[in-house]
């Protein structure tokens, strides 16, 4: 297959950046996106040019550092997928295809197409775990958690962290993400004890961050390749408005006040 | 800071006011509605002006009234807070972007269709509202009642002018828009979702998003071709 790319090149973060063009022939219709990805590097490098830089890892969809914004749409246009799980044959041959970085104010270019995503673990930092010393191994079935809640649980932990519903949102919105995080804990009895807590700590420490606010678009539930929904954010809204009016966190004048 | 200015300053406390001041507007949107189809009565206005009089002069009425200006001020001013924030958010835009995929064109526009909508509370409100509360009204008498202001006459002459008709089915449609997002992303807000209210919100907001704006447009547009 043959293709044009139209791929965004920034040496620093400091660099302004801009669109480069490249032309790539005898594509595999079977090579991963990050494959074809690998094939123009090499092609670049030969010729003693500096390769595309992007994030990779798994490449199998777990990890979640991989993340272009392709032709439009992040992860590139099949749903349900990361950009590494994405295939050429997804494609029509003789395509432009446009690869950009995610774009955000909390998510700024690095290089390339490799973005600074350490805002998410700032979030995760301020609330998104358990206090619990580590022991032995529990008993299966110790704590009685019925198999519904264990799913949606299950489903928000699925989040990888990839960025792509920051990314996709026309807000640049982290909702999806820090709902993620707070419903996976707060639907099960160990994560409750801390749930007031974290839903404020991880929303206010979101707010710093600069993220935009949720418009209910849905655009990062089309686009999460987890397929992680809109009800974890409605959660996420129900867990922070109860933990605010009703939580024991109160700024040192206040306490004093209480007398 | 106050743990209450907190919450309500902070993201999702914003889009809390948001949400509530929403659904009071369609909770007002709905008694509006009710007093105005007496527009549709053929009684040369008398059910509308005794109706226009019950509600600047009831003091339940007045306080719902206060409320209503409020909601519309705070409403504005939080979306003009919150659209200036979400663009600040993302300062690159992206040179190739397909929302149109990924999400409705009502949810991605609430900014348009709402200034859309609050120009014509603008000109609405100067009609009717300023000239029911400070203007020169002529009065009317009734049998059994006393004078009572005609704004119905001051109705049917704005009525008469093409343009405001025009004004109104344009106005109501963006309403109508608005609504068909805003409806249910109000209850999404509040965090008010559930496997088996969720459907009937959606389908609720889908009708009142319809029907309202409808059945507003339908008043001018009904006394401009009666007066023909
Ligand atoms: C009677 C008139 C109006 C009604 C009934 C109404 C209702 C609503 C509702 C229910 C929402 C959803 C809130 C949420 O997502 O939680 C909303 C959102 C919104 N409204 Fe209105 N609205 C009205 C007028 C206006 C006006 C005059 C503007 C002004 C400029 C406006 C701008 C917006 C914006 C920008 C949003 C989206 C906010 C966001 O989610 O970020 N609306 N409206
Ligand atoms: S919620 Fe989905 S899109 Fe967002 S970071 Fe997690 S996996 Fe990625
Ligand atoms: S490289 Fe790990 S998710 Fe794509």
């Amino acid at each position: 297959m043959y293709f044009k790319l139209k791929i965004w090149r920034q040496k620093s973060p400091e660099d302004k950046g801009g669109f480069q063009s490249y032309e790539l022939d005898d594509v595999s219709p079977d090579m991963s996106f990050l494959e074809m990805i690998d094939v123009l590097n090499e092609s670049l490098e030969r010729k003693g040019g500096e390769p595309v830089h992007f994030d990779h890892d798994c490449r199998e969809g777990i990890c979640g550092t991989c993340g272009m914004f392709i032709n439009g749409r992040p992860h590139g246009p099949q749903r349900g997928i990361a950009t590494c799980q994405l295939h050429m044959r997804s494609f029509n041959d003789g395509d432009t295809i446009t690869i950009e970085p995610w774009r955000a104010r909390s998510f700024p270019v690095i290089k390339d197409l490799v973005v600074d995503r350490s805002a998410f673990d700032r979030i995760i930092q301020a609330g998104g775990f358990v206090s619990v010393s580590t022991g032995g191994v529990p008993d299966a079935n110790e704590i009685p958690i019925s198999t519904s809640i264990a799913n949606e649980a299950m489903d928000a932990a699925s989040c990888i962290g990839c960025g792509a519903c920051v990314a996709a949102c026309k807000n640049a919105s982290a909702m999806l993400f820090v709902a993620a995080k707070i419903s996976q804990l707060a639907l099960l009895p160990q994560g409750k004890i801390e749930a007031k807590t974290r839903a404020e700590n991880m929303v206010e420490q979101m707010d710093k961050e600069g993220f935009g606010t949720c418009t209910n678009t849905e655009a990062c539930e089309a686009e999460c390749p987890k397929e992680i929904g809109l009800v974890h954010i409605a959660r996420m809204n129900r867990e922070y408005y109860f933990a605010k009016q009703s939580s024991e966190s109160l700024s040192e004048r206040e306490k004093v006040h209480e007398g | 800071m106050n743990w209450l200015s907190q919450t309500l300053t902070s993201s999702l406390g914003k889009k809390l006011i948001m949400a509530l001041t929403g659904l009071f507007l369609i909770l007002f949107l709905t008694g509006h509605l009710l007093g105005n189809l007496q527009l549709l009565k053929d009684d040369g206005g008398q059910a509308f002006n005794e109706y226009a009089k019950f509600m600047t002069t009831t003091p339940v009425i007045k306080i719902l009234s206060y409320l209503t200006y409020i909601c519309i001020i705070l409403h504005v001013i939080y979306s003009l807070i919150l659209t200036i924030h979400n663009r600040k958010a993302r300062p690159i835009k992206y040179a190739v972007s397909r929302q149109s995929e990924n999400s409705v064109w009502t949810s991605r526009n609430m900014g348009i269709l709402g200034t859309i909508v609050l120009l014509f509370l603008v000109i609405h409100l100067r009609s009717f509202w300023y000239e029911m509360h400070y203007g020169s009204i002529p009065t009317i008498e009734y049998e059994g009642g006393g004078q009572i202001k005609n704004l119905y006459q001051i109705v049917v002459e704005a009525f008469s002018q093409l343009w405001y008709v025009i004004l109104y089915v344009v106005s109501m449609a963006a309403l109508a828009f608005h609504l068909s997002h805003g409806f249910q992303s109000a209850f999404q807000t509040l965090g008010l979702r559930h496997q088996k209210y969720t459907p009937i919100i959606k389908s609720a907001g889908l009708l009142f998003a319809i029907l309202v704006p409808a059945l507003f447009a339908l008043q001018p547009v009904y006394i401009y071709l009666k007066n023909l």
